[in-house]
């Protein structure tokens, strides 16, 4: 149990997966203009990655990985090299299921997600973390709480984010740097803030 | 057909930039940022996504007339998936130790928005040569972000490039130390914004 928290707070602060490994810049970017947009794409991706590293460890374990198949009677058969059309294949799919699902049970969440759903599909977090998830061989339960906490730490970051630039608003920046040059010092000085969280561990 | 005609040369040129993928639409930043540690990586990052970019372009050009457009986007993944794995293996049968280096970035340049915006914006209208011709020259404009915050972060981070030491022995006899901030999250965050900054003022682009 120790070691699930201490991979979720890992997961979250420690390597937050946009500002340590600079996955979901984009959207990042894109989307941190607004607070409300903001908390709307958080937790629309932390739901998809909370449901998405699970199956795509689920497919990694019983189809992909070597000597995967053994269960089928082939266990000499490798086809690691399928991995990435396979997850993001699982990705778009899962992300098209979850939109289908929330607009038949819970229109008003899905009305406030909106756009946000289908633009995840092509989110780096959500693929990265599926990868993270192969490279670092997690098992179930680590690949759970690894897709729940890096969709927290994701939504963290762009959430403070956008509200810092919502007070940027109004400040006078040279006219080279508006706009993206400073949101980029901004994240670096907010990485630096991150870091300050590495020495912990439980 | 003139190949060298000023029309298809604006295809190359205009990306590099004017406009720029990485600064100017602000495509692609998750992967310009994660292998600048050192040279060596982004240089075989960068034709990577040369590779893989032109290729789609030129694929997904051919194609545009056959391509229903309800799943444009899936066919698009598909394509794009096929080659990065192509790219993947190669990089592991002959490059094992980059590739190592490289982990799942490889992988990532699936989801580079730079590949789907420009088969998206681009190559779903245009000829394929043209296609082609634009996605190499936006590979490029990405290239050379790539490369500019490489060689700061490992001038700065590790005083050296390409592996070689290039700070002298008695600059650090002098006190001068390497920067590890260079070489963490952070450096490279603040460097691209400075290199953002340093680009648009020179163009005179202004965003918002």
């Amino acid at each position: 149990m120790e070691h699930l928290i201490s991979l979720f707070i890992k997961s979250v602060f420690v390597e937050n997966i946009l500002l340590a490994f600079f996955l979901g810049m984009c959207s990042f970017l894109a989307v941190s203009k607004r607070v409300e947009t903001a908390i709307g794409l958080g937790f629309a991706v932390i739901f998809v990655l909370t449901i998405t590293v699970p199956t795509n460890w689920a497919i990694h374990a019983f189809l992909l990985a070597p000597g995967a198949l053994s269960w089928a009677g082939l266990p000499e058969v490798d086809l690691s090299f399928l991995g990435f059309i396979s997850y993001i294949a699982v990705i778009a799919a899962m992300v098209q299921l979850v939109e289908m699902f929330l607009d038949k049970y819970s229109p008003s969440l899905y009305a406030s997600l909106g756009i946000f759903l289908p633009l995840i599909a092509v989110n780096c977090a959500i693929l990265g973390s599926s990868l993270f998830m192969v490279e670092r061989e997690y098992n179930l339960s680590e690949s759970v709480v690894f897709g729940l906490g890096s969709g927290t730490g994701f939504a963290l970051a762009i959430i403070a984010m956008s509200a810092i630039r919502e007070k940027i608003r109004y400040s006078n920046i040279p006219m080279g740097l508006r706009g993206l040059g400073i949101t980029m010092l901004i994240t670096g000085l907010m990485a630096i803030a991150f870091m300050s969280f590495s020495g912990i561990a439980l | 057909m003139n190949i060298l005609s000023a029309k298809n040369m604006k295809f190359v040129k205009d990306p590099l930039m004017d406009n720029n993928p990485i600064s100017v639409q602000v495509l692609g930043i998750c992967s310009a940022l994660a292998v600048t540690v050192q040279m060596k990586t982004a240089v075989v990052m960068s034709l990577a996504v040369i590779f893989v970019l032109s290729s789609s372009s030129l694929i997904i050009s051919l194609i545009r007339n056959k391509l229903p457009s309800q799943i444009r986007i899936i066919v698009e993944l598909a394509i794009i998936a096929s080659l990065v794995i192509l790219v993947d293996q190669i990089l592991k049968a002959y490059l094992y130790d980059i590739s190592k280096q490289l982990s799942v970035f490889v992988g990532l340049i699936i989801t580079n928005c730079i590949v789907l915006g420009r088969a998206e914006a681009f190559a779903l209208q245009q000829k394929p040569f043209a296609s082609w011709l634009d996605g190499i020259g936006n590979a490029l404009g990405y290239s050379m972000f790539l490369l500019a915050v490489a060689f700061g972060r490992e001038l700065l981070g590790s005083g050296t490039l390409f592996g070689y030491h290039i700070i002298p022995e008695s600059f650090y006899a002098a006190g001068y130390q390497n920067m590890g901030l260079m070489v963490l999250a952070p450096g490279a965050f603040i460097l691209l914004g400075l290199i953002i900054w340093l680009q648009r003022a020179v163009t005179g682009t202004v965003s918002e």
